[in-house]
């Protein structure tokens, strides 16, 4: 199974919002999926260049001197904001790729989860409610998000095979559904030199997308191939810095809804989901066409 | 009418007592009040009661029904009526995928459109949509009719054993061993009973039929060498 929300806010006055109603929308969908739960939030800040969102099983341990010791290595102000086992680091849009290699140096244990603009991930294993509450999802505010319920199929009950994915800046991909061709695809893909840390299906069909997209697609374009290229059962979520889009594979066993009003665009694995939604009496909702693919920008 | 409000309530409560009801029950009319896209709204249900749905329902709304008359006042997730053996389910809004699969008998009526596998396996049950209808419809159908007024997508009645399947719209491909087939008085008397019990002001003469061809039902002996 897998649950999936989304909201892509059109009325700005809802932002404030955001993380209080996809946490809700996430709970609903609980019994979808147990295993762990994530979410995808963009909240563009105009005084913040560039973030990474990293994760540490030590938090304590790992982020206690991280920006310190990243400031040192790079040569830059990094700004640290740790949120339970996440944390938000702050670093010159041009220094990015120099603060992923001094992680990986000093601190070899910490995943980063994000990089980007806009875009934080926070997920871990456990219920939604439990994860929505360990990182205050509530209190988030944001422009548009995506969040996961997990039933595991692909991979283990881990962090890293947690939803939402994201393999390149600002991206981010969840997914309900399972790719079978997932394993030549992964090697065809880092041949290519695209970044994939786990053994998860999901995160290849996140990856496809990145390639297609450096490759010079832009998202729509990159959906429809995926419906080409990736073999299996999918209904996938994806998030870009000021985007929102929804594709289904065309069997379409994998349930789906949308709804939209004029202050948003939300997506639920069920229509459940979407019932807490201000204004969802009067909204639009309609499951989306197999094969098609849906996509909303700011 | 006695309302049940499902979110103070719960499904349990609802279930059960919609299944008590028996032939002399005088408790006929119920309402359901904030459904809010719950599962398994009004199943099992086995007398001739009336059930009103206040809203849009999640997966497996009245499955299995005998004999009650379920109104949906919203849409329903997948799996409506499934397994339904008599009565009749209404649906004001659209329907998720397979509505009405593997259904004996009774009729359900989806007001706006169906997706993907309507009807797939239908085993006697009358399907009429007012709209659309998706992909892989009446798959295996063994028996019963399935109206659409609408447009049929891929496949339609791929493997199709005897349902009778009518379509006003396009049908956008069909499925393996399904064909069009001659619109008899027969059918159009059918047609026109369905169509009003349905609601539906569309002419019977507007539609075609598709049907089995036949060719599946026994090995063909001249396909020995292709395996």
């Amino acid at each position: 199974m897998c649950g999936i929300v989304g909201l892509f806010l059109k009325e700005k006055s809802l932002e404030p919002k955001l993380g209080g109603l996809l946490a809700d929308m996430l709970i609903t969908m609980t019994d979808r999926g147990p295993d762990s739960a994530g979410i995808a939030i963009y909240c563009a800040d105009n005084g913040v260049q560039s973030k990474l969102t990293v994760q540490s099983d030590r938090a304590d341990r790992d982020f206690a001197s991280l920006a310190a010791d990243l400031s040192h290595e790079i040569g830059s102000e990094v700004k640290l904001q740790r949120n339970d086992t996440h944390a938000v680091l702050e670093v010159a849009s041009d220094k990015t790729e120099l603060a992923r290699d001094a992680l990986a140096k000093c601190r070899a244990d910490v995943r980063i989860m994000s990089g980007g603009a806009a875009i934080e991930i926070y997920k871990e294993v456990g219920l939604p409610k439990d994860v929505a509450q360990r990182f205050q999802l509530s209190r988030m505010s944001g422009s548009h998000g995506v969040g996961h319920t997990r039933m595991a199929t692909e991979s283990a009950v881990t962090t890293d095979g947690a939803h939402p994915f994201s393999t390149g800046p600002d991206q981010c991909l969840v997914h309900n559904g399972s790719l079978s061709n997932h394993n030549s695809m992964r090697r065809k893909l880092r041949r290519k030199g695209i970044r994939i840390e786990s053994a998860n299906d999901t995160e290849v069909g996140a990856a496809y997308l990145t390639w297609k997209m450096q490759e010079g697609a832009t998202l729509g374009q990159a959906l429809q191939t995926s419906l080409e290229d990736l073999d299996g059962f999918f209904t996938f979520v994806v998030g870009t810095k000021d985007g929102f889009g929804v594709v289904r594979d065309p069997i379409a066993c994998k349930p789906a809804v949308l709804a939209e009003t004029d202050q948003f665009v939300a997506f639920g694995s069920e229509y459940r989901a979407l019932v807490g939604l201000p204004g969802i009496e009067t909204a639009r909702v309609w499951e989306p066409e197999p094969a098609t693919v849906y996509f909303w920008s700011h | 009418m006695l309302t049940y409000d499902l979110e103070a309530e719960g499904l349990r409560g609802l279930n059960s007592s919609l299944q008590r009801q028996t032939i002399d029950t005088n408790q006929n009319n119920w309402e359901v009040v904030n459904p809010k896209g719950s599962h398994a709204i009004a199943v099992g249900l086995d007398a001739e009661i009336e059930v009103t749905v206040r809203g849009s329902t999640g997966y497996y709304c009245g499955g299995m029904n005998q004999q009650a008359t379920i109104h949906v006042e919203g849409s329903v997730g997948p799996g409506v009526a499934e397994n339904m053996m008599s009565g009749v389910i209404i649906v004001d809004g659209d329907a998720s995928q397979y509505a009405g699969a593997t259904g004996h008998g009774g009729l359900l009526v989806v007001k706006g459109n169906a997706s993907s596998r309507c009807g797939i396996s239908m085993k006697g049950i009358d399907i009429v949509v007012h709209g659309n209808i998706g992909h892989m419809s009446a798959f295996m159908a063994q028996a019963g009719n399935l109206v659409v007024c609408g447009d049929a997508g891929d496949a339609l009645g791929d493997s199709l054993y005897e349902a009778w399947l009518f379509v006003r719209g396009s049908v956008k491909s069909l499925g393996t061993d399904c064909i069009e087939k001659e619109m008899r008085q027969e059918h159009i008397a059918l047609l026109q009973d369905l169509l009003a019990r349905a609601e539906s002001d569309a002419k019977p003469e507007d539609f075609k039929r598709y049907g089995s061809a036949r060719q599946l039902y026994n090995f063909d002996v001249d396909s020995n060498t292709i395996y």
